[in-house]
């Protein structure tokens, strides 16, 4: 056990620190890390935006998805130093600047998309991207576009729901029928 | 599951990557879309010292389409390749064969040589690049250039021809002539997007009479490697091709396998799974081969 630690303290004590910095939800931030340290970990802990959730560290449930460059990326499979330079969408970015939920978010909520949310984010960012490409997505179209993401709780069908229920509303408001809820920020 | 320490090198050119692997040695690994090589370093099952990127070098992620051959750079996106409409119209298998790749998630950053040098058995791009026997195209400093044949570069489970100094740089097809081309890729998995129990892809080209001037069937998942099996269905060529004819290669190909056994399949059920997946692809491919002939026409 303490031969263990010692591994650990030294394996840290030894690590050159990188500067890092990213467009995240608009803004230009930046921090240091070390070239191991997960996008996610970097988000997280260095950012302190800790919307985004972080389960297996590697690759398997989503629940640490992100757009990088405006396309879903597992933030757990890329380090902080690969994506200098870059633009991180991340759920934080999803709401209105006054923390008014976006179409998506409400239909999660209309629809109990989501019961102890560690998925949520997640599968917010995968719908927002199938969203962002396809306004009118089957039923297979969204469970395709999900099926990278586990959810533990709620069976999938209230989540497949939630944004079958948000695409028709953003429909909806795009034909001028108007839902009374804004848009989801691009 | 935090990956041990390493440092971490950008290369901006292939001769820059293969240099830092020279001078490295085998304690540097290449990362391309970390798809596969960052969860084994999270588990650290591998231990690279020195990460060196060439996910962002442009040469390594040209497509180039020309009259008879296709070459993919070793870092081309799976995204990027199953979106393409050049390459989706030379090589229709490519982008039928990465529906089954991954996720969306992991498609928007995977590429193609990572997934060749990975080498799972039963990977899909191995698979198409066994099939149409692809020139894999290495680049170390020490000895330049070499061309290896996809159906000798896979040796065994995650194990490849590849040396420690050097890179993949790009995947030459070809593309087969004339008119009634059809592919088809099918596999057989617990859930879509994971690896599958079994694979199968065939690409087939008929005569306007209809009769079968060429054929290629490949299986994955049931060997160390992908199979090319296509000398099972060479009867096949200037012959009509039927279900009796299709359902007897495929007899007589699952009857020669050894299908590996795991907690997901018995090696029984891979060689069941063998069979009918045998029968599907040859038929959509027949299929889709004649569509295109009536197209012509
Ligand atoms: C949830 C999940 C599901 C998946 N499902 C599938 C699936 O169904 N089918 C499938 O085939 N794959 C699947 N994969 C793996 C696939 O996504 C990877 O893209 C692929 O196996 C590796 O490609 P990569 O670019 O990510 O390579 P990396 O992970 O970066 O590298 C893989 C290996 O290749 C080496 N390498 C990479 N590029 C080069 C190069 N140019 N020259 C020399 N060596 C190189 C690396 O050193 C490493 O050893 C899945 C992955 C995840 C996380
Ligand atoms: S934490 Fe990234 S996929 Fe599970
Ligand atoms: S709501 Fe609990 S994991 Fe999806």
């Amino acid at each position: 056990m303490s031969d263990r630690m010692n591994e650990v303290s030294v394996e840290r004590a030894r690590e050159r620190l990188h500067e890092v910095r990213l467009q995240v939800n608009g803004a230009w931030r930046s921090g240091q890390c070390a070239a191991r340290t997960s996008l996610v970990d970097f988000l997280r802990e260095t950012l302190r935006l800790t919307g985004t959730h972080v389960g297996c560290e590697h690759g398997i449930c989503g629940a640490c998805s992100v757009m990088l460059d405006g396309r879903p990326v597992r933030s757990c499979l890329m380090f902080a130093v690969q994506a200098d330079g870059h633009s991180i969408t991340t759920v934080e970015g999803l709401a209105a600047a006054d923390g008014t939920m976006s179409v998506l978010q409400d239909s999660f909520c209309q629809t109990h998309g989501l019961q102890c949310g560690y998925c949520t984010p997640g599968m917010l960012i995968a719908a927002q991207a199938l969203l962002e490409r396809n306004r009118c997505p089957t039923e297979f179209e969204i469970r395709d576009a999900i099926g990278g993401n586990l959810c533990r709780c709620t069976g999938y069908q209230q989540i497949v729901d939630a944004i079958r229920l948000a695409a028709a509303r953003l429909n909806a408001a795009a034909t001028g029928a108007g839902s009374g809820v804004s848009a989801p920020a691009a | 599951m935090k990956p041990a320490p390493f440092e971490y090198l950008r290369a901006a050119s292939v001769e820059e990557a293969c240099a830092l692997l020279a001078a490295h040695g085998p304690d540097a690994k290449l990362i391309a879309g970390g798809q596969s090589l960052v969860p084994m370093m999270a588990m650290r099952l591998v231990r690279p010292a020195w990460l060196i990127d060439v996910g962002d070098i442009d040469a390594l992620a040209q497509i180039s389409i020309e009259p008879d051959t296709v070459t993919l750079g070793a870092c081309a996106r799976q995204y990027v390749l199953a979106a393409h409409g050049g390459l989706g119209a030379a090589l229709p298998i490519i982008a039928q064969a990465l529906i089954w790749v991954g996720h969306e998630q992991t498609r928007n950053r995977g590429t193609l040589g990572g997934s060749l040098v990975h080498a799972d058995p039963s990977a899909e791009l191995p698979l198409v690049a066994v099939m149409l026997d692809a020139r894999i195209g290495l680049q170390s400093r020490a000895r330049g250039r070499r061309v290896v044949s996809a159906r000798e570069f896979f040796t065994g489970p995650m194990s490849t021809v590849i040396e420690a100094d050097e890179c993949l740089v790009e995947v030459r097809l070809d593309q087969w002539s004339g008119q009634g081309l059809g592919s088809a890729f099918d596999e057989v998995a617990i859930r879509h997007g994971d690896f599958a129990l079994a694979s199968g892809c065939a690409q087939i080209a008929l005569d306007p009479d209809g009769r079968v001037r060429r054929v290629a069937l490949a299986l994955g998942g049931v060997a160390g490697v992908p199979l090319d099996v296509s000398g099972y269905a060479a009867s096949l060529v200037g012959q009509f091709i039927d279900d009796t004819a299709t359902e007897a290669i495929a007899r007589s190909v699952a009857a020669a396998l050894d299908p590996p056994a795991d907690l997901h399949a018995s090696s029984e059920y891979r060689r069941a799974l063998a069979l009918t997946l045998c029968v599907r692809v040859l038929r959509t491919a027949t299929a889709r081969a004649r569509a295109s002939l009536t197209e012509v026409a």
